[in-house]
């Protein structure tokens, strides 16, 4: 499934993005719009406002536009309008009903929300939605193909019974994907260094790294 | 016995929508129209609220709707409440507001004007046991579970009778003894005295507790995070302060709970009072910070015990006294676990022990994996080296003179085990690890490396008998498990299923699992919890198969000629045993119990099962062949579970780090119902006791009672790089006499025997340092190697 160059168009109709357009949101761009929206309350989480689908009445609030932009997830063209502080976990969340992505800290500290972005792991709760444009992000959800054959990680999942509740499965499988990618034949130090950023507190790490390594015999 | 399904590995029926991430968690539902809630919490340990001014924030564009404590139903001080005036620990929920969306309802919240009055508050129970000591209530500083709040101080004499470095024996809540305790220290060959501090820890569920809730024709529907199903159902709609008939609870997946989600909480129902005072769907995110203030933590202890061992390393009297950290509502009674476990494990001859529940305005606490099992074997494990190094007798040794077994008793009431194997789980795992060469390599240098080698075990009980099993056949030819059990990840609710396939003879790819939703006919069942599922739903599920295959040999007799003894059930057909050619197919059977209706298809049950499970029968009243009884089979003795572990570290002397490099679980549990399940649970356990013993404590700022760990990088639960590649498991595989199948729980002890080792190993690799204290972290390590005194007092709690 390589990924296919679209051309983004802002509501304006101008171009926008060349492929790396991650690097220009810094780290200190991010926070000072997650400061500006008001989102640094008490509890930490960050927020969405308009929920597009959600709630009918949900009318902007002020400082904040979303911009209509084209995002390229699971192989498709999805059309979606973006805060420019929003995270794409809440995106695909919230907006694009890809439920799969999870979230667990909302702060880049566990991995459950790991999606791939042009092949590579990064957690899209500490991603802006706005710096993926033009790039290809795969979800979970992009994983099965139509005829319901599984992506060899996820299959190797089912054989060595690789979760147990489940929650932060979604993102260990990215995680795998996105190692076999760069590394097809990963030494099981390897592959547990390469998790390692993935949380499971019911502590299903062996069961995933033989997963993984079922998956890296099997492709 | 020769099983068909029992003991094999098989693909349990969620798995798919895991990997593919389509299963549903309480977050992942939307509905047209839904309100986002955020809540505002104290920001104080404890608190009056003076005033609330949500004027402006009402004004606000975008917000519906407000709660507070008036607009919830107050639970019995001090249980956890759903929202307070009266806020007992930072985090303690006051209001929730209601918006289209998150940053609207925050930024209301950031509105609104709250004038508290501040309260002094208590950390250390220690300090609210000193006379005039603050007490964390209003009413008292002593709680228990459903009982009421009480006010106990010990006297100055108390204090002054030991020093600062001993725990005072004051008066206690509760205590018992049985034996000769004061003749067994007297005829002692060695006695340990030894007090030790054990830190609560958080239980860092991946999944955050948020919960989403709508009302159609006067029913709730909750989407809520649930170990267990219909167990939670009652304690849920008492929440939402409605009859249970009216709570429609849907939890398919839960995220992880580790107790925490076992029986219903309060801050679930917030969503289902919204939704009900604004007429929208309603959506609570919990946050990683909010969960770590409502998503419950263990109890710490403060203690004492005194061991006496004869010159062979038997236990003769043991002597505890155990002060719990209960936090800021009424807890879990870790603190007498505890003792019953003490008794149990390791089966001295006499024993008292004495403890006091002591609350504190930080987080609520609750029962976590072992809730007081596991401290213990915290506390012991590294005493029994220490006894064994004392007497000049090996470790293992030690452990399996005083392990428990069929003729051990529980307590002071002596309660009976109904089957128990430690010993043959310690041999099991020794042989596994290869014991006798590694405890050789024990203290070898390697550079700046030393060698530690560690043993621990742990114990729970391990089942529960009265519960309803249900199974229907529908004209289909499918059998139906309804099961009520939840789901909180282990395959259980799945693996104890398939009890029934093997009591109708039918094959599994014909069953289909009713559960995950009250509309689904649920049975009424023990929550999954206390490692009781193994055994108490294979006693459910095979009452229940036994009720629809007695159904189907009298349909057969009926219409075939002769008597129900006459026929059998396999193949997915009910067959004459004489003549195998003269059956009826499940589909037949089940068309033909519709139509003979009374008993066969749900129109008659019977008198003795729950009303959840008659309320589900009446459901399926003509629908199908109905298979439904409570279990009253028989039972002797407490069902346990058992485990053992072995483990071998290396430890950099000079960063006081350490790696695990070899694990060993082993578990006795009777028969194994599913290999590759208990597997994930040995290996899962024993990643939690690294954390437990190495990593994780609950940390407070002594002067203002704020929290230092809110999110995972500050609390630890272990990574990848924290526990070995590669972990060992082995199972004794015993059938216990009071199940069916043979089978025991397990899940909890797995934790404790690996926690217990890893604190064993640390104390090996110093070469006989016993901290008394868990964790045990590096600078501790790095104190003790430099001999240093260490950066805390022996009883200090919650703030190193």
């Amino acid at each position: 499934m390589a990924p296919e160059p679209t051309i983004e168009q802002t509501t304006e109709g101008i171009p926008l993005d060349s492929p790396d357009s991650n690097d220009r949101v810094a780290r200190r761009t991010f926070i000072k719009s997650v400061i500006a929206s008001g989102a640094v309350a008490s509890s930490g989480g960050l927020m969405l406002v308009g929920l597009s689908g959600c709630s009918e009445d949900a009318a902007p609030a002020a400082g904040s536009v979303e911009r209509l932009v084209t995002l390229r997830v699971n192989g498709r063209d999805r059309p979606v309008d973006v805060l420019p502080n929003e995270t794409l976990a809440m995106t695909l969340r919230y907006k694009l009903g890809l439920t799969g992505t999870k979230l667990s800290c909302d702060r880049g500290e566990c991995g459950a929300c790991t999606v791939t972005i042009d092949d590579v792991a990064h957690n899209s709760c500490s991603t802006l939605t706005h710096s993926v444009r033009g790039r290809a992000v795969t979800t979970i959800e992009g994983l099965e193909q139509p005829d319901g054959t599984l992506h060899p990680v996820q299959q190797a999942m089912i054989d060595e019974l690789g979760p147990q509740c489940g929650f932060c499965t979604p993102g260990q499988i990215m995680s795998g994907v996105a190692l076999l990618k760069t590394n097809p034949s990963p030494t099981r130090e390897e592959a547990r260094q390469a998790m390692a950023g993935n949380l499971c507190r019911c502590g299903a790490y062996d069961h995933y790294l033989n997963s993984i390594m079922r998956a890296a015999r099997t492709t | 016995m020769a099983y068909k399904h029992i003991g094999k590995n098989f693909t349990p029926p969620d798995v798919r929508a895991k990997v593919t991430g389509k299963a549903k968690y309480s977050e992942d539902f939307r509905a047209e129209g839904m309100l986002f809630i955020k809540l505002l919490t104290s920001p104080m340990p404890n608190a009056r609220v003076r005033n609330i001014d949500s004027s402006a924030a009402l004004k606000m564009e975008g917000v519906v709707d407000i709660l507070t404590a008036e607009d919830v139903p107050a639970m019995p001080v001090p249980q956890t409440q759903i929202l307070t005036n009266n806020p007992k620990f930072v985090g303690d929920p006051i209001l929730a507001i209601a918006a289209v969306d998150e940053t609207t309802a925050s930024n209301a919240l950031e509105a609104i004007i709250i004038e508290y009055e501040p309260l002094p508050f208590v950390i250390d129970p220690l300090q609210s046991l000193y006379p005039g000591g603050v007490d964390a209530h209003d009413d008292g500083n002593v709680t228990q579970r459903m009982q009421p709040t009480q006010r106990i101080k010990w006297t100055a004499r108390d204090f002054a009778a030991v020093g600062e470095d001993e725990l005072p024996r004051g008066e206690p809540r509760d205590q018992w003894e049985y034996g000769d305790v004061d003749a067994g220290f007297e005829s002692a060959a060695v006695v340990l005295d030894e007090t030790f501090v054990v830190a609560g820890h958080s239980h860092h569920s991946m999944e955050p507790r948020s919960s989403f809730a709508y009302w159609e024709n006067g029913k709730c529907y909750l989407h809520a995070s649930s170990q267990s199903h219909t167990f939670n159902v009652p304690g849920f709609a008492a929440y939402v302060g409605i009859e249970p008939e009216n709570m429609i609870l849907i939890a398919e997946y839960c995220g992880g709970g580790f107790g925490s989600k076992g029986t219903a909480y309060p801050i679930a129902s917030l969503s289902a009072h919204m939704s009900k005072k604004t007429g929208r769907p309603c959506m609570l995110r919990i946050t990683r910070a909010e969960e770590y203030y409502l998503g419950s933590r263990r109890n710490g202890f403060q203690g004492n015990v005194k061991l006496a061992f004869r010159d062979d390393g038997k236990l003769i009297a043991a002597d505890m006294y155990v002060v719990q950290q209960s936090g800021a509502n009424d807890g879990f009674p870790d603190y007498m676990n505890a003792g019953g476990a003490l008794s149990l494990v390791y089966t001295p001859e006499a024993m008292r022990w004495k403890g006091i529940p002591v609350a504190t305005n930080t987080p609520i606490t609750g029962a976590q994996r072992g809730p007081g099992q596991n401290q213990l074997a915290c506390v012991m494990e590294p005493l029994m080296d220490k006894a064994a190094k004392e007497l000049g007798v090996d470790r293992l040794v030690i452990r399996e003179i005083n392990a428990t077994n069929n003729d051990s008793k529980y307590a002071d009431k002596r309660i009976p085990v109904s089957s128990a194997y430690l010993r043959e789980a310690i041999r099991n795992g020794a042989e596994r690890f290869n014991w006798e060469e590694k405890k050789k390599q024990s203290g070898q240098r390697n550079g700046t490396k030393v060698t530690g080698i560690g043993v621990g075990q742990a114990f729970h009980p391990a089942g529960a008998t009265g519960f309803d099993g249900l199974v229907s056949i529908t004209p289909d030819g499918k059998v139906h498990v309804h099961t009520g059990v939840g789901n909180l990840g282990t395959y259980s609710y799945a693996s104890t299923s398939r009890i029934s396939a093997e009591v109708l003879g039918c094959s599994w790819e014909n069953v289909v699992i009713e559960r995950g939703d009250s509309r689904r006919n649920l049975p009424w069942n023990l929550g999954q919890f206390g490692s009781n599922t193994s055994f108490t739903m294979t006693r459910t599920n095979y009452v229940g198969a036994m009720d629809a295959k007695m159904k189907l040999l009298e349909i057969a007799a009926m219409d075939l000629g002769g008597i129900a003894e006459d026929y059998d059930v396999g193949g997915d057909k009910v067959f004459s045993k004489a003549d195998p050619t003269q059956n009826l197919t499940l589909a037949q059977a089940a068309q033909r119990a519709i139509e003979l209706g009374g008993k066969y298809d749900g129109h008659e049950m019977n008198e003795d099962m729950h009303a959840i499970t008659k309320a589900s029968v009446t459901a399926l009243a003509g629908t199908a062949l109905v298979g439904a009884a409570k279990d009253t089979l028989p039972s002797e003795g407490m069902a346990i579970a058992l485990a053992s572990a072995f483990m071998k570290i290396e430890l950099d002397t000079e960063t006081g780090k350490y790696e695990i490099l070899e694990y060993v679980g082993t578990a006795d549990c009777g028969t194994v119902v599913h290999p590759q399940g208990l597997e994930h649970q040995i290996r899962g356990g024993g990643v939690m006791g690294i954390g437990m013993a190495g990593l994780e404590r609950i940390v407070y700022d002594p002067q203002n009672g704020l929290p230092a760990n809110v999110g995972f990088h500050q609390s630890k639960p272990p990574s990848y790089l924290d526990v070995p590649a590669e972990m060992d498991v082995g199972y004794v595989d015993k059938p216990d006499p009071s199940n069916p199948v043979g089978a025991r729980g397990i899940g909890e002890p797995l934790l404790g025997c690996a926690a217990s080792a890893l604190l064993s190993a640390i104390s090996d690799a110093l070469g006989g340092v016993y901290f008394n204290r868990t964790p045990v972290v590096p600078d501790m390590i790095i104190n003790a190697l430099a001999d240093r005194p260490q950066s805390y007092k022996t009883l200090q709690m919650s703030n190193q």
